[in-house]
C-alpha cells in the first residue's frame, strides 16, 4: 500500500489497556491555563519512567468550561486507578495549586469510577477550607495567598489505551522531521488523544528490555537506529534510502479516538522525503489493541470498538 | 396532563398533600376525584374542592386561588406542578425531585427541609422559606428554590445544602443557623442577616446592616461563584461574577457560635 508516493508497511501498532483521567484546568487567560497545564504535563513521556503519560488534549473556550473561563483540559493515562489517583494528587496540588487563577475540574463527569483529588488536596488548607454542593458534585475551596483555588472533589477515571504508535522512516533527519511535525499538527487537532512526548515526538524508541544490561527495563531500539544498520546482531528494520526515524506515540480515551488519531497522522506525514510509515509492536504478545495500518488507511477495522467516546466537560 | 381548578375558596385552610405527581400520576380520573383532603379535622374528596380533569400524568396543573391550599406537593420526587395564582403554606415541603412552579405568590415554609428539586416563585414568598421545622435539626438539604419577588422571615434557616435565591428584599435572620448551602438575596435584607450561621454562603447584591459578629475579610470574586452564576443564570437568575464589573466584599462569621460561614457583599465597580 502506498500514500502520496509513500510505502505503508503491511504491520500493526500494539498498544496497551491503561486507565485515564481529564483534568480542566481554567485560569484568567488562556495563557496560565496553559501554564498550568504545560507544567503539569512535564515530565510525563511515558509511565515507565514517569509512572504517567499526559499531554494537553485541547484549548477550551470559555463557554466549554465549568467556570467560563479559558481552560485546557488534559488527559493522563496510567496503568491502574491508583497510579493515576497518586499522580493526579500531585500534579494537581504541585503545578495547579499552585499556578496564579487557576482551578480544576474534572473532565470526565459521566465515568462511574471516581477518584478522590480534591478530597485529598483540601488538607492543604490547614482546616481553612470549605466546600460547595453543586449539582451532586462536592468542589473544595482552599484558601491561598492570591485568593481561592477550586478543586473538584473527585474525577473521573475510564478505561483508555496507551501506546498507538507510528514509525516515520525517512531519507533525512530533516524530511523525518518534517513529517512528525505535520502529523502532530494533524493529530493534535483531534480530541480523546494526546501526544505525551516532548513535541509529540519520539527520537528515542525503545524494545522491551535489554539485551546486555539485565536490569534494564527498555532500551534503545536498535532495529530502526540507522546508525546500527549493518551491525553484527543488529536486525535492521530500515529500508534502503532511510536515514532516520522518528516515532509517534498515541494515547487515547477510547479505540476510535486513536484510530483517527493514527489515520489523521499517517496521512500528513506522508511526505516528500519520507520512504515508509510503520508501527512499533511485540509481535502481538504484549498488548491486546493492535491497529493495523493498511487496515486504518481503508477504513476497515479488524476488531470492534472497545470503548465508547467520552465528551469534553 | 390532570388539571384542578378550585372551586371555592376553602373557609379554612385545606391540608391537601395528595396533590402531588407521586401520588396522582398512576390514578385514574376518578380515583383522583376519590382523593382525601382535610379540612380542619374533616376528611373530604378532592372533587369536593377542585373541578378535575385529565388523569395519569405525572403534570398537575392547580388553577384558582390556593391561598388555603396546604402541602401541595409534599414530598414529591418527580413530575411537574404548576399553581396558576398562589399556593398556601408548605408547598413542595420534603419534596426530593420535580419542578414546582407559582404564578403568583405562596406562604410560609415553602420548600422547608426539601432535598432536591426546583421550585420556582413568580411573586412573593412567606417565611421560612426552605428552613427547617421547628425542633428539626437541618433545612433544606439540597436543590433549588427561586422567588423572584420578596420573601419573609428566617430564609434558609438552618438549611444545609442546596440554592435559595431571592429576587426581592427579605425581612430579618435570613439565613439563622444556617449550616451550609447558598443565599442569594438580589434585593438584600432587613436585619440580623446571617445570625449565628455555622457555614454557608449568603450573597447579597444590596448593601445589608452586619451583625458586629462578622468580620471583613477581603474583596474578590470567588471562583466558585462562578458555577453558581452559570447554574442560576440558567434559570433566568443573574448574579454577577466578573471583575470589570466589580467585586464581593467578603465577611466571616458568625463569630458569636463562633461560625465559618460568610456573606458576600457585591459592590460594583464604580
Amino acid at each position: 500500500m502506498e500514500r502520496n508516493g509513500v510505502r505503508i508497511v503491511d504491520t500493526f501498532a500494539e498498544a496497551f489497556g491503561m486507565r485515564a483521567a481529564r483534568v480542566v484546568i481554567t485560569a484568567q487567560s488562556p495563557g496560565w491555563a496553559r501554564t498550568a497545564a504545560q507544567s503539569m504535563t512535564g515530565f510525563a513521556t511515558s509511565v515507565i519512567g514517569c509512572k504517567v503519560e499526559a499531554g494537553i488534549e485541547a484549548e477550551l473556550l470559555p463557554h466549554e468550561t465549568p467556570d467560563g473561563r479559558p481552560g485546557v483540559s488534559v488527559l493522563l493515562f496510567a496503568f491502574d486507578a491508583e497510579g493515576l489517583t497518586r499522580q493526579l494528587i500531585d500534579r494537581v496540588g504541585q503545578t495547579v495549586l499552585t499556578c496564579p487563577t487557576t482551578a480544576c475540574f474534572d473532565g470526565l463527569p459521566h465515568a462511574t469510577e471516581r477518584v478522590i483529588v480534591g478530597g485529598l488536596l483540601r488538607h492543604f488548607g490547614d482546616r481553612f477550607q470549605s466546600s460547595k454542593f453543586l449539582d451532586g458534585q462536592r468542589y473544595w475551596r482552599i484558601p491561598v495567598m492570591e485568593g481561592e483555588f477550586l478543586v473538584q472533589e473527585a474525577f473521573g477515571v475510564q478505561k483508555a489505551i496507551g501506546g498507538g504508535n507510528i514509525l516515520i522512516l525517512a531519507k533525512d533527519q530533516r524530511a523525518a522531521l518534517a513529517a512528525a511535525e505535520a502529523a502532530v499538527d494533524a493529530m493534535r487537532k483531534l480530541r480523546g488523544v494526546v501526544l505525551p512526548f516532548p513535541g509529540g515526538i519520539v527520537r528515542a524508541g525503545s524494545k522491551v528490555g535489554a539485551r546486555r544490561y539485565k536490569n534494564m527495563i527498555a532500551s534503545t531500539n536498535d532495529a530502526y537506529c540507522p546508525t546500527l544498520r549493518g551491525r553484527d546482531g543488529v536486525s535492521s528494520q530500515i529500508p534502503e534510502g532511510a536515514n532516520s526515524v522518528l516515532e509517534i506515540v498515541v494515547d487515547g480515551l477510547d479505540r476510535p479516538a486513536i484510530e483517527d488519531a493514527l489515520r489523521a497522522g499517517i496521512e500528513a506525514a506522508c511526505s516528500p522525503g519520507v520512504v515508509e510509515i510503520s508501527a512499533g509492536n511485540y509481535g502481538g504478545k504484549l498488548g491486546k489493541h493492535h491497529f493495523h495500518l493498511h487496515a486504518l488507511l481503508s477504513r476497515q477495522d479488524p476488531s470492534p470498538p472497545s470503548m465508547n467516546r467520552s465528551s469534553s466537560s | 396532563m390532570i388539571r384542578l381548578t378550585l372551586k371555592e375558596q376553602p373557609a379554612v385552610p385545606l391540608e391537601a398533600e395528595v396533590l402531588s405527581p407521586d401520588v396522582m400520576a398512576a390514578l385514574s380520573h376518578d380515583a383522583i376525584r376519590a382523593l382525601p383532603v382535610f379540612l380542619g379535622k374533616r376528611q373530604k374528596r378532592v372533587d369536593d374542592f377542585f373541578a378535575v380533569e385529565g388523569e395519569l400524568s405525572d403534570e398537575l396543573t392547580i388553577g384558582g386561588d390556593a391561598t388555603k391550599v396546604k402541602w401541595i406537593g409534599r414530598g414529591m420526587t418527580r413530575g411537574r406542578v404548576t399553581v396558576s395564582g398562589n399556593a398556601g403554606m408548605h408547598l413542595g415541603a420534603y419534596m426530593t425531585g420535580g419542578t414546582i412552579e407559582v404564578s403568583g405568590n405562596v406562604t410560609d415554609w415553602l420548600g422547608a427541609e426539601m432535598s432536591g428539586g426546583l421550585i420556582r416563585v413568580r411573586g412573593n414568598a412567606g417565611g421560612q422559606v426552605g428552613a427547617a421545622y421547628r425542633g428539626s435539626p437541618s433545612g433544606m438539604t439540597d436543590g433549588t428554590i427561586l422567588v423572584e419577588g420578596t420573601a419573609g422571615l428566617e430564609v434558609g434557616m438552618r438549611m444545609k445544602r442546596g440554592i435559595i435565591a431571592v429576587g426581592g428584599a427579605v425581612r430579618d435572620f435570613a439565613g439563622l443557623q444556617m449550616k451550609g448551602g447558598t443565599i442569594v438575596l438580589r434585593g438584600g435584607a432587613e436585619l440580623r442577616t446571617g445570625a449565628w450561621m455555622m457555614r454557608g454562603t449568603i450573597v447579597t447584591l444590596k448593601p445589608i446592616r452586619l451583625l458586629p459578629t462578622f468580620a471583613a475579610a477581603c474583596e474578590y470574586n470567588p471562583t466558585f461563584l462562578r458555577l453558581y452564576a452559570r447554574r442560576l443564570g440558567e434559570l433566568g437568575c443573574a448574579i454577577p461574577f466578573e471583575d470589570r464589573d466589580g467585586a464581593y466584599e467578603r465577611y466571616t462569621g458568625d463569630a458569636s457560635v463562633p461560625g465559618k460561614g460568610e456573606i458576600l457583599v457585591w459592590n460594583p465597580r464604580g
